[in-house]
C-alpha cells in the first residue's frame, strides 16, 4: 500500500474517531495494527532482533495512539503522527533493552506504510494477567466498559462510581495496562 | 493477548475527544505555574516599590519583555513537542532572539557606560538574592508543566525537559522581576539570562527520567 493513498482514508478514520464512532476508531486500529507490525518487524530485524517482539511493540503503540489522541491535531497530516509515536515506542524499547539509538539505521515515515496482517499473532502477555496488576477501580472500569461493553453510564450505576470517574479509570488503566506491556517485556 | 482482542477492548465505547485539549492543559499549567510563583515572590521578598501604585519602573518593563517573549515562544514550542510528529524547529531560532538582543543590549550598555560603574551595572546589589529567587520561583511552574508535558506524547524527551525548564525559569524571573531593585542592561543580560538557561540545562538532563510513557 501506499503511504500517499492511505493517508486520506486513515486521517478521515481517526477524525471520526476522535468525534466517538467506534465502527471508525476499530478499523483504523486495524489498519495501523497492520502496518505497525510490518514496521516493528522491519525495524527488530535492522537491530538483529527477532520478530517475537514485535507483537508486543505493536499492541503497546496501539494503545499509546488509543490513550494519546488527544495529542492529534486535526489540521496536520495523519501519517507523520503515528509514525511519530511508532518511532518512540520503537526507541523507548531500545532503551529498555539496551540497544543504542545510534546503532538504529535511519528509517522514514515511508517504513509504515506496508502491511502486514500475520493474523491473529499474539504477544507474549496475558489480558487477564496484566489486567490482576491494575488498581480494582480501574480494572472493574475496563471490564465493564471496554470488555463486557457496557455504556459508562451502566457502569457507573453497576459500580457505584460517578461517570466522570468511570471515564478516568478506564483512561488511567489504559496507560497503565500500556506501561506494564513496556515493563513485562520477557528478554 | 491477541491484537484483535485488544482492538476490541480499545474501540468498545469509543468516548469523543474534546478539541483543544493539549492548548487548555498547557495553558493551565502556564497560569497556576505563574500564580504559584508570583504568590512566593509576594510572600518571601515582595513587591519592589513604585509597582504598587500602578506606575511600571522602565527597567521592569524591558525584564518583563524578555521573559514574557520567551515565555511566548517557549509555549508555542512545548505545544508542538506534546504532539507526535510536530516539529518546531522554525521556533527554536525564535528563542535564541531574546537571549541575543539582551546581550547585546548589555554589551552596548557596558560600552557606552563608565568603567567606573561597570562592577555596579554587571552585579547590581542584590545578584545573590536573583540567584537564589529565580531558580525557587521556577520549582512550582516547572513541575505544572512537567505535568502537562505528560498529558500530552512528547517524542524528544530532552528537548521538552529543555523547554519546559526554560519557560519555567522565566516564569520564575518574571516573578522576581516585580521585586528586583537592580535597574541595568548587563544585569538583566547576566542574571536572567544565565538563570533562566540555567533552568533550561535542569530541565533538559531530568526530562527523559520525568516524560517517559
Amino acid at each position: 500500500m501506499d503511504i500517499r493513498s492511505s493517508e486520506p482514508d486513515l486521517r478521515a478514520l481517526m477524525i471520526s474517531g476522535l468525534d466517538g464512532d467506534s465502527a471508525a476508531h476499530r478499523a483504523l486500529l486495524e489498519r495501523l495494527s497492520g502496518q505497525l507490525r510490518a514496521y516493528f518487524k522491519g525495524q527488530l530485524n535492522r537491530v538483529g532482533r527477532g520478530p517475537v517482539e514485535a507483537e508486543d511493540l505493536v499492541q503497546e503503540a496501539l494503545i499509546a495512539i488509543h490513550t494519546r489522541r488527544h495529542t492529534y491535531d486535526r489540521a496536520q497530516l495523519f501519517t507523520p503522527w503515528v509514525y511519530g509515536i511508532a518511532r518512540y515506542k520503537f526507541l523507548d524499547y531500545l532503551r529498555r533493552t539496551k540497544v543504542s539509538a545510534a546503532d538504529v539505521p535511519i528509517d522514514e515515515a515511508q517504513d509504515l506504510a506496508v502491511q502486514d496482517d500475520s493474523a491473529q499473532v499474539e504477544s507474549s502477555l496475558d489480558l487477564k494477567r496484566l489486567l490482576a496488576e491494575l488498581s480494582p477501580k480501574a480494572r472493574q472500569a475496563i471490564q465493564y466498559v471496554k470488555l463486557d461493553g457496557l455504556s459508562v453510564s451502566e457502569a457507573a450505576a453497576r459500580s457505584g462510581m460517578s461517570e466522570s470517574a468511570v471515564k478516568v479509570s478506564v483512561h488511567r488503566g489504559l496507560k497503565a495496562l500500556a506501561r506494564l506491556i513496556g515493563e513485562e517485556k520477557p528478554l | 493477548m491477541k491484537t484483535d482482542q485488544l482492538i476490541d477492548m480499545l474501540s468498545t465505547n469509543v468516548e469523543p475527544v474534546q478539541q483543544g485539549r493539549v492548548r487548555k492543559t498547557l495553558v493551565g499549567a502556564l497560569v497556576v505555574g505563574g500564580a504559584a510563583a508570583f504568590c512566593l515572590m509576594l510572600t518571601t521578598v515582595g513587591l519592589r516599590t513604585g509597582v504598587t501604585d500602578g506606575f511600571l519602573p522602565g527597567y521592569l518593563t524591558l525584564k518583563l519583555l524578555f521573559t514574557l517573549s520567551l515565555i511566548g515562544v517557549g509555549a508555542a514550542l512545548l505545544e508542538r513537542l506534546m504532539r507526535p510528529g510536530q516539529d518546531g524547529r522554525k521556533l527554536f531560532a525564535f528563542l535564541f532572539l531574546p537571549f541575543f538582543i539582551v546581550v547585546c543590549a548589555g554589551v552596548a550598555s557596558l560600552v557606552f557606560g563608565q568603567p567606573m560603574a561597570w562592577g555596579r551595572m554587571m552585579f547590581g546589589m542584590h545578584w545573590a538574592t536573583c540567584l537564589l529567587c529565580i531558580p525557587l520561583f521556577a520549582v512550582v511552574p516547572f513541575a505544572a508543566l512537567i505535568w502537562a508535558l505528560r498529558k500530552g506524547a512528547p517524542t524528544n524527551l530532552r528537548q521538552a525537559g529543555a523547554i519546559a525548564g526554560l519557560v519555567a525559569g522565566a516564569l520564575g524571573a518574571t516573578a522576581y522581576a516585580f521585586h528586583c531593585p537592580d535597574d541595568s542592561v548587563p544585569f538583566i543580560a547576566i542574571w536572567y539570562g544565565t538563570l533562566v538557561a540555567f533552568c533550561g540545562v535542569i530541565g533538559a538532563i531530568l526530562g527523559p527520567r520525568l516524560l517517559r510513557w
